[in-house]
């Protein structure tokens, strides 16, 4: 805990004292640099998710052929694959981009505070995760191959060995995402306790950025949720390594428990994961509309009840496991229930939208098409929240594009949408924009020519967990559309291509970016690109909302939350108003 | 834009009042605790269900030893007890105070690790290990890692007394509230595993 006195940490912007190489840039406990590291890492881990999704992919279209770069694609292999997919892609990737990095670089900077609350706490949060990773990847090269019962490692599939063949990849599994929830448990704490504690004054909870809502609720959701999962794979292990019987069915154990404690959690991570991509569209949609966020107290309190009811769904993911039929109905009504704050979220965004002054940059399309995508994953999740449709579904390929409609648009096009927004903020260089349009084009028209297809398939009752379809002749009619969806993919991450070259590109040989380049509101834009140590060399005071754009009676068509009222405001002393939580 | 220039005195003066270290301290360590709650109510949720799912539990549960768990429940109420004055001490500068009563709580919380080692030892001597069917699984478990939370809070006294004998505990005072707090929090998981696993 830091022993200076308040005044000291707080008033102006220190110098970065010399610290030398390690601890500047590897060990520094600077929120900025932390941010980085967590978005070098998510991007490295994205290469081996989306490596995998190729393999996948492949597989499914021209099964049992040589994949390029790889060789043949074994069934034991196909279902390790898919298990390291999923888990990368969730928990390795989503989660330390929309969180860790976006979470870590935006909130101190937008509550106008100059560290984390935490900051070396913040440190080692990302070591944490590093390590998981490190044991993630490692569990590749084990005997007998990494975990390979799925990313929800079901079980008694995951319970015992001698079920999927797999000795210590699954153990290293379990470890490994232990870490990490280990990792964004202490991450939370700081998000909290500096979007609570350290907003500067005037920085009422109203007149936070939604970025910073989003990231606060997915964290306290995330600690809600979590907990019981982590007693689960604690249960899961020692089943593993002591030879207990909590998930196996021969000594009393109960397999259903662990699909109860995995799904306790895997629900609310999904809004964990999502909600920071809504943020992330929420601070972009006005900026490049001119228009207030619409309706911002309304989705505030619509993401907290999401947050609430999405304690009460989980067991939409058991339709098909053998819970009772009497279960099944208030867990479909909660389902269909828990579409309403996302339709509100999302109607707040289209009215945002109405007849505001578009203006077409990358970051915003993304945002856009980041909105009009997760639409459809979350109309399709109502067909799926509907018990007797789900029984039909949900072995099927409509669960698996409905899954990533909903997530890829708010963690994937939610983050890119941010990296486009706040790259001159985080590198003070901008990126180039007609790079970011054929990025953008390339990945929206290429991710649905992958997934609708797979709904198609879905729909026609082609199951999804199959090594190689062509055996089947029932699924004949079907392949036509997993050869499109494979070659989309292809598209797809070829798409990421201009995305590498303009990312680095930008970083060495950018235009400079000045502080405010798209003229918007929040605390960020007051400092320079990219902030000094201690991020503001002046204390911030805030005066407005954060979303003031295109009011016809100011006198320019945003006004930063700093800028004080015009005339000599009565309220200069009343605003100021204390924020602490003491 | 440059930032703002109002006044700047008042400003610091607001900061100073809102921005104190220790209501930090006091939101992680509660963020903590909740996490931990989460955790453990996991396990005593498992635990729950199955016995209420499934038959034959009471044979197996028999065979603890209520009363050294009684005891021990009184040893670690009582434990709780002296944390709170401790931290009492440093409210009203008892510098003695702080002393004798972190030392009677670690002493206490020791005591219950012994009587628990003494349980353990007799229930391997009976045959009853963690594989003896899921009461005994769920029992070691819990218990276990009840007991190693215990440690965790009895390291944490020893650096507050260690602090406390240096009299450098008076410049971070709320560290023995924080460590309180956590203590208490293992105290009550404790409340909650001795009936659920010694009297049903
Ligand atoms: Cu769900």
């Amino acid at each position: 805990m830091a022993t200076a006195t308040p005044s000291e940490i707080r008033v102006g912007a220190h110098h970065e004292p010399h610290l030398g190489f390690l601890r500047s840039y590897v060990f520094s406990v600077d929120h900025k640099v932390i941010a980085k590291q967590y978005l070098g890492l998510s991007l490295f881990m994205a290469l081996l998710g989306g490596a995998a999704a190729y393999l996948i992919r492949w597989q499914l279209a021209w099964p049992e052929t040589y994949v390029p770069g790889w060789g043949y694609v074994e069934p034991q292999q196909y279902n390790a694959i898919i298990t390291m997919h999923g888990t990368i892609m969730i928990f390795f990737v989503a989660m330390p981009f929309v969180l860790g990095a976006f979470g870590n670089f935006l909130i101190p900077l937008m509550v106008g505070a100059d560290d984390m609350a935490f900051p070396r706490l913040n440190m080692m949060s990302f070591w944490t995760l590093f390590v998981g990773s490190a044991v993630l990847i490692a569990s590749f090269f084990v005997p007998a191959g990494p975990a390979a019962g799925g990313w929800t490692a079901y079980a008694p599939l995951s319970a015992r060995p001698i079920y999927t063949g797999v000795t210590w990849g699954q153990n290293l599994w379990l470890i490994a995402v232990a870490i990490e929830f280990a990792s964004f448990l202490m991450g939370g704490i700081n998000f909290l306790t500096t979007a609570l504690n350290m907003r500067v004054p005037g920085m009422t909870l109203w007149r936070l950025p939604m970025l910073v809502w989003t990231e606060l609720i997915a964290a306290v959701l995330f600690m809600l949720s979590v907990g019981p999962l982590i007693a689960g794979a604690f249960m899961l292990l020692l089943d593993r390594i002591a030879g207990t019987s909590f998930f196996v069915p021969d000594k009393g154990g109960d397999p259903l428990l662990w699909q109860h404690l995995f799904w306790f959690f895997g629900h609310p991570e999904v809004y964990v994961v999502g909600l920071p991509g809504f943020g992330i569209m929420m601070e972009i949609i006005p900026v490049f509309s001119r228009k207030p966020l619409y309706g911002y107290k309304t989705i505030v309190w619509g993401m907290i009840a999401a947050g609430v009811l999405s304690f009460v769904v989980w067991a939409h993911h058991m339709f098909v496991s053998g819970i009772d039929p009497r279960l099944a109905t208030p867990f479909s009504i909660t389902t269909i229930l828990i579409s309403v704050p996302f339709a509100i979220i999302v109607f707040s965004l289209l009215v945002t939208l109405w007849g505001g002054k578009i203006e077409l940059t990358s970051a915003m399309l993304f945002a856009v098409g980041g909105l009009a995508t997760f639409i459809i994953g979350g109309v399709t999740g109502i067909f799926l929240g509907s018990a007797g449709l789900d029984v039909y579904l949900h072995g099927t390929y409509f669960v698996v594009a409905h899954f990533h409609y909903t997530l890829m648009p708010l963690a994937i096009f939610g983050g890119f949408a941010g990296l486009y927004f706040w790259f001159p903020k985080m590198f003070g260089r901008m990126m180039n924009e007609t790079l970011g349009r054929i990025h953008f084009l390339a990945t929206f028209i290429c991710f649905n020519c992958v997934f609708i297809p797979l709904f198609l398939a879905g729909v026609a009752g082609n199951p999804r967990r199959i090594y190689e379809m062509s055996s089947y002749d029932f699924l004949k009619p079907a392949q036509p559309l997993h050869v499109i969806a494979t070659i989309a993919t292809l598209g797809l991450l070829a798409g990421q291509i201009p995305f590498i070259i303009n990312f680095f590109m930008s970083l060495v040989r950018g235009r400079k970016a000045e502080r405010n380049p798209w003229h918007a509101n929040t605390l960020e834009w007051c400092t320079d690109s990219p902030p000094p140590h201690g991020n503001f060399s002046q204390p911030m005071v805030v005066y407005r909302d954060p979303y003031e754009y295109g009011n016809p009676d100011a006198p320019k068509d945003w006004m930063a939350q700093n800028e004080p009222p015009a005339a000599p405001a009565p309220l200069g002393g009343g605003q100021i108003r204390r924020t602490g939580t003491r | 834009m440059g930032a703002s220039a109002h006044a700047p005195t008042a400003v610091a003066a607001v900061n100073d009042d809102a921005f104190k270290d220790i209501a930090r301290g006091r939101i992680a360590v509660w963020w903590f605790l909740a996490s931990e709650i989460m955790v453990f109510g996991g396990f005593i949720t498992c635990y729950v269900l199955f016995r209420y799912a499934h038959g034959g539990w009471e044979d197996a549960a028999r065979h603890v030893n209520w009363k050294l768990g009684a005891v021990n429940t009184v040893v670690l109420l009582t434990s709780s007890l002296t944390m709170i004055l401790a931290h009492h001490a440093v409210k009203v500068g008892d510098k003695q105070g702080v002393k004798t009563f972190l030392g009677l709580t670690i002493a206490l919380g020791l005591t219950f690790l012994v009587i628990k080692g003494f349980e353990y030892h007799a229930e391997f001597a009976e045959g009853f290990t963690p594989l003896s069917g899921l009461f005994w699984s769920f029992y070691f478990l819990m218990t276990g890692l009840h007991g190693l939370h215990l440690l965790v809070g009895i390291i944490i006294n020893l650096s507050l007394l260690v602090m406390a004998l240096r009299g450098t505990i008076w410049a971070c005072g709320d560290r023995v509230e924080l460590g309180g707090l956590y203590w208490h929090f293992v105290d009550v998981v404790w409340i909650f595993l001795f009936p659920l696993l010694y009297l049903t």
